[in-house]
C-alpha cells in the first residue's frame, strides 16, 4: 500500500521532472561561529561554492551558526529538500552533523575536518594533511627568526587545529636537527600536547592579547591557528612594524584576503578547502557521490604554503632551496613529518 | 508647572488608581506589540539602507514567520528555542520584581547546564524515572547555589549584586572550561574541552520524534509552563511573593514592616538562580546532549530582554520568550530564504528592547493605540 503510494508519487516527479526546466543544483553551508567573511576558515570554504556558482551555474545558500548551540538548528533547517549537498564547515560541527546524516540517510552532507570512523554512507568527509604544509612553514620559520624563539597559539585543543601546530614545532625540530640550532617554539609541546589555546575562534582580542605575549617573551614570528583569531595578532604586528613581528597567516592566502595588513604575512599555510568543496560539488552533481572521505595533501595541492609576496627577496635562496627539497621529501615520504 | 497641569497629573493618577486594568493592558499588551511593529519597520528601514531590495525585505519577513510559525517544524523550533529563554526570564522577572537587577543568569545557567550533565553521565545506571528529574533538580539547585553568593555578598555586604553577578558571570566561563577538562568530565579521545554525553536515560524525552525525527522539541516546554504557573503563583499567591514585591517596591517599608530584608534578597537571588540553573538543565538534557564552553549562548542576556519586555510578569515572560524564540528560529528562515543576515535579527530584537524600555516613545509615535490621557472622560 505504502510503497504503491510511493511509487505514484516518484512517478509524478519524474513526470514533474520532464515537464519543468532541470531545477538547479543547490549546494548550502553552515559556517562555525568565525562567520562566513572570518578572511580564513569558513570562508574559504564558502568560497568553493562560490566558484562551483560561478564556473557549474550552481545555487548556493548559507548560515552562520553564532553559538554552538545553533549548529544543529542549523543543519535542520536547511533540510526539507532544497538543498542537494549540506556543507559543515568545522570539527565542532562532527556530532550535529552525524545525527543529522542519520535521521536523513538521503540527504548528501559533506563536513570539513572531521572522518567518521567507521564512514557514514551520506557524509563524504574532507580532511587535510595540514602538517605537512606547517612543517615547510615551521622550517621557513626557523630559518627567518632574528632572535630564536618562535611562538604559535591555537583557537581549541581540537585535531584540526593541532596538526598545524604539531607540523609547525617538527618543521622547527628539523631545522634544528640539520642546522644544529636551538631554535624554540613557544605555545605547543606535541609530546604533551599542552599548549596555548583561546578556547574560541571569534575574538580578535583574545589574538592581539596572545600575540603580545608571545612577543614579549621574545618571539618575533607567531603562527596563530584559529581562524579569525589571528587578524587580531596580525593588528598588532602591523602597529610593532613587519621587522619586529611577523605572522604565519593559515587557511587562506591572507596576504590576499587581508590586503591591508598584507606586509605582515611571511606565508600563510593553506588549506584548499575551496578546491575540495568544490570536488564535493562536481561529485555531486555527476550522481558519483558516495560517503568517504577526500584527503587534501601537498601531493595533490590540498595543502600549501603560500607565496611569501613582500618578503620574497628577503628569504634566502639558499633556505628556498631547501624548502624545495624539503617539499619533495615530504611527498616521496623520505622526510617523516611527524617528528622524527 | 501651572495649576492646571497640577490638576491634570493629579487628576490622571486618580485615573489610574480607579481603573487599572486599562492602564494595565496599555502597558502590558499595547506598549509590547507597538515595540514589535515599531522595530519591524526600522529594522526594513536598516535593510534598505544596506541596498537590499525592496522584494527581498518582503520575502525576508515572509521567511520570519514562515520560519516562526509557518509549519509544524517552526513552531518546534520556536518552542524549543523559547523554553530556556522563558525559564531564564521567569527568575530575572522575579529578581527585578524584588528589587534585584540580576545580570547572572548567564553564569547560572552554564552553572545549572554542568550539574545537570555531570548528574547525568555519573549515575546513568539509575532508570530514566529517578534519573531525569534528579538531573534536572540538581541543575536548578546549582543555578540557586551559585546566584545566593551574589545574593549573600548583597545581603551581608551590601556589594552591588549588578557588579558580582557580572564578576560570577566571568568565573563561570573558566569555571567552565576547566571543569571540561577534568579527566572524569572531558569525553574520552578528546583534546578539547567536551563534556561526556548525557545517556538517553537522563535527556527530556524529545516530544515529535515518532512525527519526524528532525524535530527537537521535547519534554523541557512541560517544565517551563510548569514554572510559569509556579512563579505566577509564589508572586501573587503567596506570603513569601508578596514579601519579594514588597522589597521590590519599597525597601524601607518592608523592613519597617517587619520583613527581613537580608533573608529576603538572598531567597529571591536564589529563586531566581534555581530558573536559570533549571533552563541551563534544559539545554543540556533537552537539546545539547552535553556540555561545551559557551553552551549558555547568550540565553541569560538575552533572557534580560525577555524579562523586560514581560513587565516582568509570569504571563508576560511567557510570551516575550515565545516572541524571542520565534524570532530566533525565524531569523535562521531568513537568513535560508532571503540571504539577510542573522545580525539582522539581532538588531530588531535591540530594537525591541529600546522601544519597550522607552514607553513614552512608543506612545508619541503610535498616538492613536492609546486613550488620550487628557481627554479623560471617566467612562472606563
Amino acid at each position: 500500500m505504502i510503497s504503491d503510494y510511493r511509487r505514484a508519487a516518484l512517478a509524478l516527479a519524474v513526470g514533474l521532472g520532464l515537464a519543468l526546466p532541470a531545477h538547479a543544483f543547490t549546494a548550502c553551508q553552515v559556517t562555525d561561529v568565525g562567520g562566513i567573511d572570518d578572511n580564513s576558515f569558513n570562508q574559504t570554504a564558502w568560497q568553493g561554492v562560490l566558484d562551483a556558482q560561478d564556473q557549474l551555474g550552481i545555487d548556493a545558500r548559507f548560515l552562520e551558526s553564532q553559538a554552538e548551540t545553533d549548529y544543529e538548528a542549523n543543519i535542520n533547517s536547511l533540510l526539507g529538500g532544497d538543498c542537494d549537498v549540506i556543507f559543515t564547515i568545522g570539527f565542532l560541527l562532527g556530532d550535529a552533523t552525524q545525527a543529522a546524516a542519520e535521521a536523513n540517510p538521503d540527504q548528501m552532507f559533506s563536513i570539513v575536518d572531521f572522518a567518521y570512523d567507521p564512514p557514514l554512507p551520506n557524509v563524504l568527509a574532507q580532511v587535510y594533511a595540514t602538517d605537512e604544509a606547517a612543517f615547510l612553514a615551521g622550517y621557513l620559520a626557523a630559518g627567518m627568526t632574528e632572535t630564536g624563539v618562535l611562538g604559535v597559539f591555537g583557537g581549541i585543543n581540537i585535531p584540526p587545529v593541532t596538526i598545524f601546530m604539531d607540523g609547525f614545532a617538527y618543521g622547527v625540530a628539523h631545522y634544528n636537527a640539520q642546522k644544529g640550532t636551538d631554535i624554540t617554539v613557544l605555545g605547543w609541546d606535541p609530546e604533551t600536547r599542552e599548549g596555548l589555546f583561546t578556547n574560541n575562534f571569534d575574538s580578535l582580542d583574545d589574538g592581539r592579547a596572545f600575540a603580545q605575549n608571545l612577543y614579549d617573551e621574545g618571539a618575533d614570528i607567531v603562527l596563530p591557528v584559529a581562524g579569525p583569531v589571528g587578524l587580531g595578532s596580525a593588528a598588532l604586528a602591523n602597529e610593532l612594524g613587519a621587522e619586529e613581528l611577523m605572522i604565519i597567516g593559515v587557511d587562506a592566502d591572507l596576504y590576499q584576503t587581508d590586503p591591508e595588513r598584507g606586509h605582515v604575512y611571511l606565508t600563510s599555510i593553506v588549506k584548499r578547502m575551496d578546491r575540495t568543496v568544490f570536488e564535493v560539488i562536481e561529485t555531486a552533481m555527476d550522481g558519483a557521490f558516495e560517503g568517504g572521505v577526500i584527503v587534501g595533501s601537498l601531493e595533490n595541492g590540498g595543502v600549501d604554503l603560500a607565496p611569501f609576496h613582500d618578503f620574497a627577496g628577503a628569504v634566502p635562496q639558499e633556505l628556498q632551496d631547501e624548502l624545495a627539497q624539503i617539499r619533495a621529501g615530504i611527498t616521496d615520504g623520505s622526510i617523516p613529518v611527524g617528528g622524527e | 508647572m501651572s495649576m492646571q497641569d497640577t490638576l491634570d497629573t493629579a487628576s490622571r493618577k486618580l485615573l489610574e488608581r480607579a481603573a487599572p486594568g486599562r492602564v494595565d493592558f496599555e502597558n502590558l499588551v499595547v506598549v509590547p506589540l507597538f515595540a514589535v511593529v515599531a522595530a519591524l519597520i526600522l529594522g526594513a528601514l536598516t535593510m534598505l539602507a544596506t541596498s537590499v531590495e525592496p522584494a527581498t525585505i518582503g520575502r525576508s519577513y515572509l521567511a520570519l514567520l514562515q520560519g516562526s510559525v509557518g509549519s509544524l517544524a517552526a513552531i518546534s523550533e520556536t518552542l524549543t528555542a523559547a523554553a530556556p529563554l522563558i525559564l531564564a526570564g521567569l527568575g530575572l522577572a522575579l529578581g527585578f520584581r524584588a528589587g534585584l537587577f540580576n545580570i547572572g543568569a548567564e553564569g547560572q545557567i552554564l552553572m545549572g547546564g554542568m550539574a545537570a550533565v555531570i548528574c547525568g553521565f555519573s549515575f546513568s545506571h539509575l532508570p530514566f524515572a529517578v534519573l531525569m528529574p534528579l538531573c534536572v533538580i540538581s541543575g536548578g539547585a546549582a543555578g540557586a547555589f551559585y546566584a545566593s553568593i551574589a545574593g549573600w555578598l548583597r545581603a551581608a555586604t551590601g556589594a552591588h549584586e549588578v557588579i558580582t553577578t557580572i564578576m560570577l558571570n566571568m568565573i563561570s566561563y573558566r569555571l567552565v572550561d576547566y571543569m571540561l577538562r577534568l579527566p572524569w568530565v572531558q569525553r574520552p579521545g578528546r583534546a578539547d574541552p567536551i563534556s561526556q554525553s548525557v545517556p538517553p536515560n537522563a535527556e527530556l524525552p524529545a516530544l515529535l520524534q515518532w512525527l519526524d525525527p528532525n524535530l527537537r522539541l521535547h519534554a523541557g516546554i512541560f517544565l517551563t509552563l510548569l514554572a510559569v504557573v509556579v512563579v505566577y503563583w509564589l508572586l501573587f499567591r503567596t506570603k513569601l511573593g508578596f514579601e519579594f514585591r514588597a522589597s521590590g517596591a519599597s525597601p524601607e517599608a518592608a523592613r519597617y514592616a517587619g520583613m527581613r530584608a537580608s533573608l529576603i534578597i538572598v531567597l529571591a537571588m536564589a529563586t531566581a538562580g534555581m530558573l536559570a540553573g533549571l533552563a541551563g538543565a534544559n539545554q543540556v538534557l533537552g537539546v545539547l546532549g552535553r556540555a561545551s564552553p559557551g553552551f549558555s549562548a547568550g540565553i541569560g542576556f538575552d533572557a534580560i530582554a525577555v524579562a523586560l519586555l514581560g513587565r516582568s510578569h509570569p504571563v508576560g515572560v511567557l510570551f516575550a520568550g515565545l516572541l524571542f524564540g520565534a524570532l530566533e528560529a525565524g531569523g535562521r528562515q531568513m537568513q535560508v530564504d532571503a540571504g539577510v543576515s542573522i545580525d539582522l535579527i539581532g538588531i530588531i530584537q535591540a530594537l525591541i528592547i529600546v522601544f519597550i524600555a522607552a514607553p513614552l516613545l512608543v506612545r508619541a509615535l503610535f498616538p492613536w493605540g492609546f486613550r488620550r490621557p487628557d481627554s479623560g472622560d471617566g467612562r472606563s
